[in-house]
């Protein structure tokens, strides 16, 4: 239990570090190590599939992306903060602090870690794990789970990310071609 | 000179072939270790972005060119769905039914071995090309359109 106030106060200082440097590239690392402090948890909590996915997006797609599509110019923020948005920002944060600890200490909530699932005795989740490896033949009960038993949602998955890229890629051919024939000619 | 140094360019000629053998493992062995399509996509496509930013957008597109991407793109996509839909044509024809496993391999002792699992590694594989060609085009198509500094276009105009 321990590790994981250290993840969180390592978190928070890379959040605190995000919000008050001026070099954007900088920013965006910290927030890829406040990732990798997610993916720590997840493996700490025994889901190491959620862990390779968070650490593959949060540290490799951010970073590169950030660092594949940003000039040289526009790498420095300036300007004061507002002030009211601080104020804000502050007491929402606050609030939900409060509220989440209000709520955690109530026994309505099973303890961090814990899945909610293991309190229901006939629950889908025990059904994947005494058959999944019988009714699909996968060892990994995750792949079971999110391709055999759960594919619609992969399906649904998969079509987002199909139409996120078309519509990205028909967006911007026209500068992109524009940016081409300058660089060419 | 374009790219980065020659350190960089040197190291990640090296390193680019790893990393790729890696997200090919990460992709082929998801019903059996953690993992799955859609990490090991994105590790594939961090391989090639890595010789994008090393050495040129130029030299990127010479291994995996935009044209192959997109359909590449577009064939993982289609697969999926073809494969899902020949679940309607066996056993008790539902969508995504899993025909391979419950038709061919339940009978043998298939656990954990590679080939295993019926349409799941397949399942995988066509989400692990789909996710590294879509990241690929994103990323190489986002950084075309970046806005070019004074320099830059004076640099064109030059030429």
């Amino acid at each position: 239990m321990e590790i994981f106030y250290a993840l969180l106060i390592f978190m928070i200082i890379a959040a605190i570090v995000a919000t008050e440097t001026n070099n954007l590239l900088s920013s965006v690392i910290c927030i890829g190590a406040i990732g990798f402090g997610a993916s720590l948890m997840f493996l700490f909590l025994k889901a190491p599939d959620i862990a390779i996915t968070q650490i593959v997006v949060e540290v490799l797609g951010l970073i590169i992306l950030i660092r594949a599509t940003i000039t040289r110019d526009l790498t420095f923020i300036t300007g004061d903060r507002e002030f009211f948005a601080v104020v804000v920002s502050v007491v929402v944060i606050f609030v939900i602090f409060v509220v989440g600890i209000v709520i955690f200490e109530t026994e309505a909530f099973p303890r961090f870690g814990e899945p909610v699932f293991a309190q229901i005795a006939d629950s889908a989740s025990e059904r994947y794990i005494s058959q999944g490896l019988n009714e699909t033949g996968a060892a990994n009960l995750v792949s079971s789970v999110i391709l055999d038993y759960r594919a619609y949602d992969t399906l649904g998955e998969v079509t987002v990310l199909f139409t996120c890229i078309i519509g990205t890629l028909v967006i911007l051919r026209y500068p992109s071609r524009k940016t081409l024939e300058v660089s060419i000619t | 000179m374009k790219g980065m140094t020659v350190i960089v360019k040197t190291i990640s000629s090296w390193v680019k072939i790893l990393i790729f053998i890696f997200g090919i493992y990460i992709i082929l062995f998801g019903h059996l270790s953690p993992g799955g399509g859609f990490p090991g996509g994105v590790i594939l496509a961090s391989s090639f972005i890595l010789l994008m930013l090393a050495f040129s957008r130029q030299e990127a597109e010479k291994y995996f060119p935009l044209s192959v991407a997109s359909k590449f793109d577009c064939i993982g996509a289609l697969l999926f769905i073809l494969l899902a839909l020949m679940g309607l044509g066996f056993g008790i024809n539902a969508f995504f039914w899993n025909f391979l496993q419950q038709e061919y391999l339940a009978a043998h002792e298939t656990v954990l071995k590679l080939i295993s699992a019926g349409s799941i590694p397949l399942y995988n594989i066509f989400i692990g090309l789909k996710v590294c060609a879509s990241l690929f085009l994103v990323i190489v198509v986002l950084s075309m359109t970046r806005p070019e500094l004074p320099s830059e276009q004076e640099q064109h105009l030059e030429e």
